[in-house]
């Protein structure tokens, strides 16, 4: 399936999970904070969370700033 | 130092610290120990997916620190509201530093959709820093919605320019009932010291701090400018005059008269 993430297109296989992802990213889900089609979700309570063709995930973290 | 009061919570320093543009963690982390600063401010942004990198937020004990996630990069007061949602979803407190800017040229809040985010964000429960122009009227509308500062400019964004708004932050001050932190182009700790001799509350700094060879003894530097600057405020400041007014004696001058 095609999903967006971060702006950009993402191929994976059909049923991945959001912590599939994170895991396949390298991030650990305490550090990110994630939208999911404009919906905040809390990164650590959806590691479950299956994705679907066309959802747009944002994930997003701190960096410095003024 | 007399303590600051934000929100009913209490700090002793009067110096913000920004975390962006530091040349490594190391840099910043030393830069905030120095200024002795208790509030820090960060961003939120994308992930880069193809090289994440590590976390800074490893970087700042959330104990010592309170983190103060703004909302830069917002154009509007809708991407504003989204970034504040996302950072207290993130686990942060409900402390938000509300940037709204949509001119990419000199980085200028735009205070109609300033306070429409402030409107939305304080109705969330959000205590509300707003960045703003250096308005009076604007401070006041800001103040009645509910916002827990008011944040003026001196200068645009990491211009180190100094304040060259100063009438109009006097006049903020004079009429303010909450805490005035003057942000953005405080470049010298002379110009946090001036900041704080004209009453101001507090001041934030990044870039001073991030773009200089050695960040933390500018960290020092900036805390000893706002504790002198705020030091003098309390004592006091001597009236300005147009004539000269001798310092010492005008008697016993070894002269004929």
């Amino acid at each position: 399936m095609n999903l967006h993430v971060n702006g950009e297109n993402y191929q994976s296989d059909a049923g991945l999970t959001i912590g599939q992802l994170l895991k396949r990213l390298d991030l650990q889900a305490e550090r990110v904070v994630l939208e999911l089609n404009l919906n905040i979700l809390n990164s650590t309570d959806n590691l479950n969370t299956e994705l679907h063709e066309g959802d747009k995930l944002e994930i997003i973290q701190f960096v410095g700033g003024g | 130092m007399d303590s600051l009061v934000i929100a009913g919570r209490k700090f002793n320093s009067r110096l913000m610290v920004g975390t962006g543009k530091f040349s490594s963690n190391n840099a910043m982390q030393s830069a905030m120990e120095a200024s002795g600063c208790e509030i820090v401010t960060v961003a939120l942004r994308r992930v880069d997916i193809n090289n994440p990198g590590d976390s800074m937020l490893q970087h700042i004990d959330r104990e010592r620190y309170l983190l103060l996630p703004n909302t830069s990069g917002a154009r509007d007061a809708e991407e504003a509201v989204r970034l504040a949602r996302l950072a207290r979803a993130a686990g942060c407190e409900p402390w938000i530093k509300l940037e709204v800017t949509p001119d990419p040229y000199y980085l200028l809040p735009d205070p109609i959709e300033t306070l429409k985010a402030a409107i939305i964000l304080v109705k969330e429960g959000f205590n509300v820093l707003p960045y703003m122009p250096a308005d009076p009227v604007l401070a006041r509308h800001l103040e009645e919605a509910g916002t827990v500062t008011v944040m003026p400019l001196g200068a645009p964004i990491g211009t180190n320019r100094g304040i060259r708004t100063r009438d109009l932050i006097n006049i903020i001050i004079e009429q303010a009932n909450v805490p005035v932190v003057v942000d953005a182009g405080l470049g010298a700790p002379s110009h946090a010291a001036e900041a704080m001799e004209m009453g101001a509350d507090a001041v934030l700094v990044n870039t001073a701090l991030a773009d200089t060879a050695n960040p933390a003894e500018m960290g020092e530097a900036f805390k000893k400018g706002v504790e002198a600057g705020r030091m003098a405020y309390l004592a006091g400041l001597g009236p300005q005059r147009g004539k000269a007014q001798a310092s010492s004696p005008l008697t016993g001058f070894l002269r004929e008269e």
